[in-house]
């Protein structure tokens, strides 16, 4: 038995690999589109200072829409898009495409309620002093909810750690691939446990990072 | 309806007129929270703008920097028009009109010294040493030159308010807009906070307009105040004239407060005047004037 973990070793290593760079890609996508499009959701909303319902509820529509995709049917709808993007439908580049997809609109979300928990007294002080609507994101909201933006990051991420794991079923690798095709496929429960081991120990990573980054930003 | 207009036409700072402003409620109906009114208020007042809670006063106090933009009327300040100002001007424009609130409304995430250089940093076009001096300058206005790389959350309300005091002097406004200012403050808090607005008043020459449901405050701070119900402007008076010329019961409650400080400080003098009996005597009346808290107008009436 322990032998064939060192067996495995090489190929963990390598699913791990993957593993991070659908997530890298997948959550770098997240923040440069699904940030501001929360952005946008936010001030668009009812009572802010760009609001505009028409529009609010175009994009929210959207954001439910993409979101309530289950993540496999996703995946599988957005092959042509996805062999346009990156050129193939296979490995774990192809299948961060769905992931970005699906994760842009989750974390836009979360970001929306996130800057909602920013006091109103504190952006119209804001508008007060004559700053502008950039001005306000950058220096009012993004920074009074730096925490719990934060937080909303460290959400997504474990999320997509897992719907990466689903990403493997259709040839996108990683360590979730690896637990499905030892353990589940070939019923090697040790390595199943080992990989399954390997994501509690990068779950907990992640959100005791993201619970001490965010409560070191926290001057609240 | 002026009763008292001398003061205000002289050189006024802010104009508004025939100004109105309605809001919709969630069930659909109108709220007519200013009704149209005209009002002038002189450069270096301190204007107190009292009510009951509802009758328009902080919606009146946001008209003046737009932060409610009037359904109709003009909003002049400083000569000028703010309604018909695009909106990069009105940002421009707001630098002259500091603002503070009942709750502060500090970064949390920013220290002292980053709230106060705030409305001179995102009005790029001062450098880092103007800056650095002036939010040097403006803490030790208030007193605050020690707690300078302190987060808000570490400060008492008093200190908060003098921070925002601070950041709203910044960039040397003409005008202060206080809202509702001492009403999450202690008795002796909003005494020492007085003293610095009356100081500010005194020595940078700023108007000062003061919405506040604190008729004690009124009182001490302010040199006229005008009274609103349901939106419309009741009445306005020099906060020294007599009871009997006051309209609106707020008014004339106010009178009485205004007499009684009057009387007190009467009574005081004389003790002044007298011997050793005589300097015993006010010891005691100034220990029991302490003793009296700041009136509070009943909740009932007022809150």
């Amino acid at each position: 038995m322990p032998e064939s973990f060192i067996d495995l070793l090489p190929e963990l290593v390598y699913a791990l690999g993957q593993t991070f760079l659908m997530l890298g890609v997948g959550l770098t996508a997240a923040i440069l589109f699904g940030g501001p499009l929360g952005v946008l959701l936010f001030l668009l909303g009812a009572g802010q200072s760009l609001a505009n319902r028409p529009l609010y509820l175009t994009l929210s529509w959207l954001v439910n829409t993409v979101r309530s995709f289950p993540f496999i049917i996703l995946m599988v709808a957005l092959v042509p898009f996805t062999r346009l993007v990156a050129g193939t439908s296979i490995g774990p580049l192809a299948a961060a495409v769905p992931l970005s997809v699906a994760a842009i609109p989750y974390l836009a979300r979360l970001v929306e309620q996130t800057l909602r928990e920013v006091p109103r007294g504190v952006i119209e002080a804001a508008h007060a002093m004559g700053a502008s609507e950039w001005q306000i994101v950058w220096r009012v909201l993004v920074l009074e909810a730096r925490s719990g933006l934060i937080l909303a990051l460290t959400v997504l991420a474990v999320s997509f750690l897992s719907y990466s794991a689903i990403a493997g079923v259709v040839g996108g690798g990683g360590i979730g691939d690896l637990a499905i095709r030892y353990g589940y496929y070939r019923f090697e429960t040790d390595i199943m446990l080992l990989t399954v081991a390997l994501l509690i120990v990068i779950v907990q990573i992640i959100q005791f990072g993201g619970n001490a980054l965010a409560h070191r930003l926290d001057k609240r | 309806m002026n009763t008292l207009s001398l003061a205000s036409d002289r050189c006024p700072v802010i104009e508004l007129a025939a100004v109105q402003k309605s809001f919709t409620l969630p069930d659909g109906a109108r709220f007519e929270a200013v009704r149209p009114l005209s009002l002038k208020i002189a450069r270096g007042d301190i204007f107190g703008l009292i009510g009951k809670s509802g009758a328009g006063k902080s919606t009146l106090l946001r008209l003046i920097n737009l932060l409610e933009q009037p359904d109709a009327g003009s909003v002049k300040v400083a000569g000028r028009e703010l309604t018909s100002l695009g909106r990069s001007e009105l940002r421009a424009a707001r630098q002259k009109i500091g603002m503070i609130f009942q709750q502060f409304n500090l970064l949390q995430n920013a220290t002292v010294y980053d709230n106060v250089a705030f409305p001179l940093r995102i009005h790029g076009r001062h450098t880092r040493a103007e800056i650095d001096a002036r939010v040097r300058e403006c803490l030790a206005l208030v007193g605050l030159s020690d707690k300078l790389e302190r987060y808000p959350a570490v400060l008492s309300g008093g200190q908060k308010q003098r921070v925002a005091i601070a950041r709203a002097l910044a960039p040397r406004p003409e005008v202060l807009l206080c809202d509702e200012p001492s009403s999450a403050l202690d008795a002796e808090t909003t005494r020492s906070l007085l003293q610095t607005l009356r100081a500010i008043n005194r020595d940078l020459g700023v108007t000062i307009v003061i919405v506040t449901h604190e008729l004690s405050v009124v009182d001490q701070l302010c040199s006229h105040a005008a009274v609103l119900e349901h939106g419309h402007l009741i009445e306005q008076f020099a906060v020294d004239g007599r009871a009997d010329e006051r309209r609106s019961a707020l008014g004339r409650e106010l009178a009485a407060l205004s007499e009684e400080r009057r009387w007190r400080a009467q009574r005081e003098d004389a003790a002044a005047a007298g011997s050793v009996a005589g300097v015993l005597r006010r010891r005691l009346i100034a220990s029991e004037a302490q003793q009296i808290p700041s009136t509070i107008l009943p909740r009932a009436s007022y809150a």
